[in-house]
């Protein structure tokens, strides 16, 4: 396994003396994602398997290349997860890439994102240099956060090698129900749920209907289920529905229009966007799929005080997510030129400029 | 320290003073000797260093413009919250600017329809719960520190507290963040939707400690206060298995609201002072707390109260009031006071380690104690494996501190020796920058620095904290120790 790495480093100290674009790649699940992929394949396969897990610590040491449902399934032996539920989207995604895209499932609203998972980090950044940042314990605040700012960078910063993530075990219960009602209503009930103490852990608006997910404490979940109402779906419906939303199997995600992830307060209004709309995280995640073009999407995320993301389709080769602030551009260009200034890992998946 | 300043350092603390006051007005501004003396230590009051100017600006665009007259000066700047940091994080630089905060404490909105609050830098800690009470809500990050700390000391420490277990730190409560860089322009991390575009940055501002960006208004998450609250107070007769104790309820599956331990010299210190009716015969107590509604509350306190059982508790009480919780909750607030009490100073230490090996820690603890000649009751957040070992010392006999801060180093490596870290929420400040050269390899320390200068090129920004230089690490003379391995495992310890 440290061949593995000493592979790793000779492949970007070559590549970065003869100015290569690397392309880094686990699985390749999440191919579509970001600004068109370009340059010489990394493939971080080649070092998989879990380092360290130790339930009663919380948390897991894991090689990038190792395949999600492998992780998945050895934490699921000990009645333990990734409670950010990352997606999978496809078979065949691996650690690295989750945190790399920095996506998480419809548990987001309720345990927190990718990053609010990671507890320490071991990249080789654009020199080939191996770093570590973080550790193994839950606090830790020694130096700068660099193990939080890989979750979502696109492997523009460094390939990452291990990472440790804070596991939770499973809850005790869990519950959908559905009920009816239009978009603003269901946004208005939304946050007055997450307002109070209900186990809510996931929901997902769609045409007129609201799925709600209830996890935690059979009690809890019981009482809960009584406050909100609705009708309460078969265990093994729910669970494909939920699949389905995390990894957009659900019929709302197919055909090929283009899809946007809008990103915004929960409490936003309906953006009022013409398309077809999924609402997800207690309103805080609105899924589109429109012709509409660019710029009307990104101007009424902004003006809801969020963000759109061109999430699959489109066109990829302009940019994909949301422009920055000049003074954050310049922050962003002057982080990727001190961990690559070759500019060589992922270059422009993210944006253009870099 | 010879406070006299030379002619040059003069003239140019007299130009920062006037063009301070071209935007601020006189009574913000502080540069007599009187005046400043208040000022020159944190937390950590063994260090002290009379600042050469105070400024308090009372708005954004105050800050931004102390900020561009210490860049165009090269003047070096120092943020300050309340000063209850223990690290040393806002220790004042004689040729700097302290900037303090203090005046920017408004409460910006309380949105109970978002679960939000947007409040400026010096707002304290507990009067963001407050503010919310009314609409069922609170702020979850809860340090001891709380009636007097502020949210932009908390951000830049990534503080923490006794809830932090299930309700995460300052960077999993914070959604968004505003300041400026040196160059005086502002900037939002992270956005009032859950994520942002680009590279997470408030991520790594915060824990920052105020050497990237100076916060002036953060926006925070607000959670449902839970219907009800009980703490189980249990007893243990070895600190083993105390520490066994915490592993199996986590083992069951059950995250609590939280989970801290004591040692007995520390619950005897604290019994003094609060009267929190502990168990003074047990060798450890451990407060394990359930939330939720009433069902949720009963049913986990059965399960806890199970497990505690099975692992060898002598004695277990759960609040019966929420009065009762409170009570037991106030020695563990109070133990830092209430060792102060006990002794003429103390040392609190900030390490995190595997919980697995606490036994271990403690007993190097016990050995310290003794090679030292000094005391150390131990108070320990035991269910994120984060102690706070503190030392008690005379700090009028200077032999005692200088002992005071072997034994801290000493343990410090210990805790990287056993796979954690040097700090879990106090932050590195100047008191362990000499450790970060064990903890961290030369090229991990210089990615440091990058990140440094990607934001603060000219390094103005609280300069020489936090992150080492390599000739400082050369000085200091110990090794970096690569995760938990010890260097050359084959020789023998002693
Ligand atoms: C009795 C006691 C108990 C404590 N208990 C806890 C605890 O349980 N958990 C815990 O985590 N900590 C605890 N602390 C430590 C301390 O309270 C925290 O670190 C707190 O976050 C510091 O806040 P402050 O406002 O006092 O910041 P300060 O001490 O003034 O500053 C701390 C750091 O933040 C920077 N800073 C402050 N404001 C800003 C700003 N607006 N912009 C940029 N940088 C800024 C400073 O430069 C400095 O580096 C305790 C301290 C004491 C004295």
């Amino acid at each position: 396994m440290t061949d593995a790495i000493a592979r790793f480093a000779d492949t970007l100290r070559a590549a970065a003396s003869a100015g290569t674009p690397l392309r880094i790649r686990g699985g390749g699940t999440k191919d579509f994602y970001g600004r068109a992929p370009a340059g010489q394949v990394l493939d971080t396969r080649a070092y998989s398997g879990i380092v360290d897990y130790d339930p009663t610590e919380l948390y897991v040491t894991v090689r990038a290349g190792t395949p999600l449902a492998e992780l998945e399934n050895a934490l699921s032996a000990q009645g333990q997860w990734l409670a950010f539920e990352p997606p999978h989207f496809a078979a065949g995604g691996t650690v690295g890439g989750a945190i790399a895209s920095g996506l998480a499932g419809p548990r987001r609203q309720a345990a927190g994102g990718v990053r609010d998972f990671v507890l320490g980090v071991r990249i080789l950044d654009g020199r080939g240099d191996d770093l570590f940042f973080g550790g193994q314990v839950m606090k830790n605040v020694a130096g700068y956060d660099v193990s939080r700012l890989m979750a979502g960078a696109m492997g523009t910063l460094g390939l990452i090698l291990e990472a440790t993530l804070k596991v939770l075990p499973r809850p005790a219960a869990e519950a959908t129900l559905r009920l009816e009602m239009p978009e603003a209503r269901a946004l208005e009930m939304l946050n007055q749920w997450g307002g109070k103490p209900l186990p809510v852990s996931a929901s997902a608006w769609r045409g007129g209907e609201l799925g709600i997910r209830l996890s935690g404490a059979v009690a809890a979940v019981k009482s809960a289920r009584e406050k909100i109402g609705g009708d309460e779906v078969g265990a093994s419906q729910a669970a494909s529905f939920w699949t389905g939303v995390r990894d957009h199997a659900d019929p709302f995600f197919a055909g090929d229009e283009p899809l946007w992830r809008i990103s915004v307060p929960s409490t936003a209004p309906a953006l009022g966007l013409q398309g077809e709309q999924l609402v997800e995280w207690g309103g805080a995640l609105r899924w589109l799929r429109t012709r509409a073009d660019a710029r009307s999407v990104r101007e009424a995320a902004a003006k809801a005080g969020g963000h759109a993301t061109l999430f699959r389709g489109g066109d990829r080769s302009a940019s994909v997510f949301h422009p920055l602030s000049a003074p954050l551009a310049k922050i962003h260009r002057e982080l990727k030129a001190q961990f690559d200034p070759a500019g060589i890992l992922n270059r422009g998946r993210m944006y253009p400029e870099f | 320290m010879n406070m006299r300043m030379n002619d040059t350092a003069f003239l140019k603390k007299a130009d920062m003073v006037a063009r301070l006051l071209e935007k601020l007005p006189r009574a913000s501004v502080l540069f007599e000797p009187e005046d400043l003396r208040p000022w020159e230590c944190d937390g950590l009051a063994a260090y002290r260093m009379v600042p050469g100017v105070v400024a308090l600006p009372a708005d954004e665009d105050e800050v931004r413009h102390v900020l561009q007259v210490a860049r165009a000066l090269k003047v070096p700047v120092v943020a300050r919250g309340a000063g209850t940091g223990l690290s040393g994080g806002a220790y004042p630089l004689a040729d700097g600017v302290l900037l303090s905060l203090a005046k920017m404490k408004k409460i910006l909105s309380v949105d109970p329809a978002s679960r939000t609050a947007r409040v400026q830098p010096g707002v304290r800690n507990l009067a963001i719960s407050e503010a919310a009470a009314p609409y069922g809500l609170y702020y979850a990050p809860d340090p001891s520190s709380q009636i007097a700390c502020t949210i932009g000391g908390n951000v830049a420490e990534n503080a923490g507290g006794v809830h932090c277990l299930k309700y995460g730190l300052t960077v999993n409560n914070v959604l968004r963040v505003r300041g400026f860089t040196i160059e005086g322009e502002p900037l939002e991390f992270g956005s009032e939707a859950l994520d942002a575009p680009g590279f997470d940055l408030l991520a790594l501002v915060t824990g920052s400690e105020g050497m990237l960006a100076v916060t002036t208004e953060v926006t925070v998450k607000l959670v449902p206060k839970p219907e009800l609250a009980r703490v189980i107070m249990a007893s243990f007769a070895d600190l083993e298995k105390a520490g066994d104790a915490v592993a199996a309820v986590i083992a069951a599956g059950i995250i609590p609201a939280g989970l801290e331990m004591m040692d007995q010299p520390a619950t005897r210190a604290v019994e003094e002072f609060v009267h929190a009716g502990y168990d003074l015969d047990a060798a450890a107590i451990l407060l394990c707390e359930s939330d939720g509604t009433p069902e949720e509350v009963e049913e986990e306190i059965g399960r806890m109260t199970e497990v505690l059982n099975r692992a060898g508790a002598t004695a277990i009480r759960v609040s019966e009031s929420e009065a009762e919780r409170l009570k037991f909750w106030s020695g563990r607030k109070a133990a830092f006071p209430a060792v102060g009490r006990i002794s003429p100073d103390y040392y609190c230490m900030d390490g995190t380690i595997p919980r697995k090996r606490l036994g271990e820690v403690l007993q190097f603890i016990g050995e310290m104690e003794k090679k030292y000649g000094l005391r150390c009751p131990n108070v320990f957040h035991a269910g994120d494996g984060n102690l706070h070992p503190l030392i008690l010392f005379d700090g009028n006999d200077p032999g005692e501190l200088h002992r005071t801060e072997q034994f801290a180093s000493e343990v410090l490596q210990k805790c990287i020796e056993v796979g954690g870290t040097i700090t879990g929420e106090h932050g590195v400040g100047i008191e362990k920058i000499n450790e970060m050269c064990v903890q961290f390899s030369p090229e991990e320390l210089e990615t440091f620095r990058r990140v440094k200068r990607a934001f603060d090129p000219e390094e103005l920004l609280n300069p020489g904290k936090n992150i080492p230089t390599l000739h400082r690490c050369a000085e200091f003379g110990r090794m970096h120790v690569k995760r938990g391995q010890v260097p050359h495992p084959e020789l023998p310890r002693f």
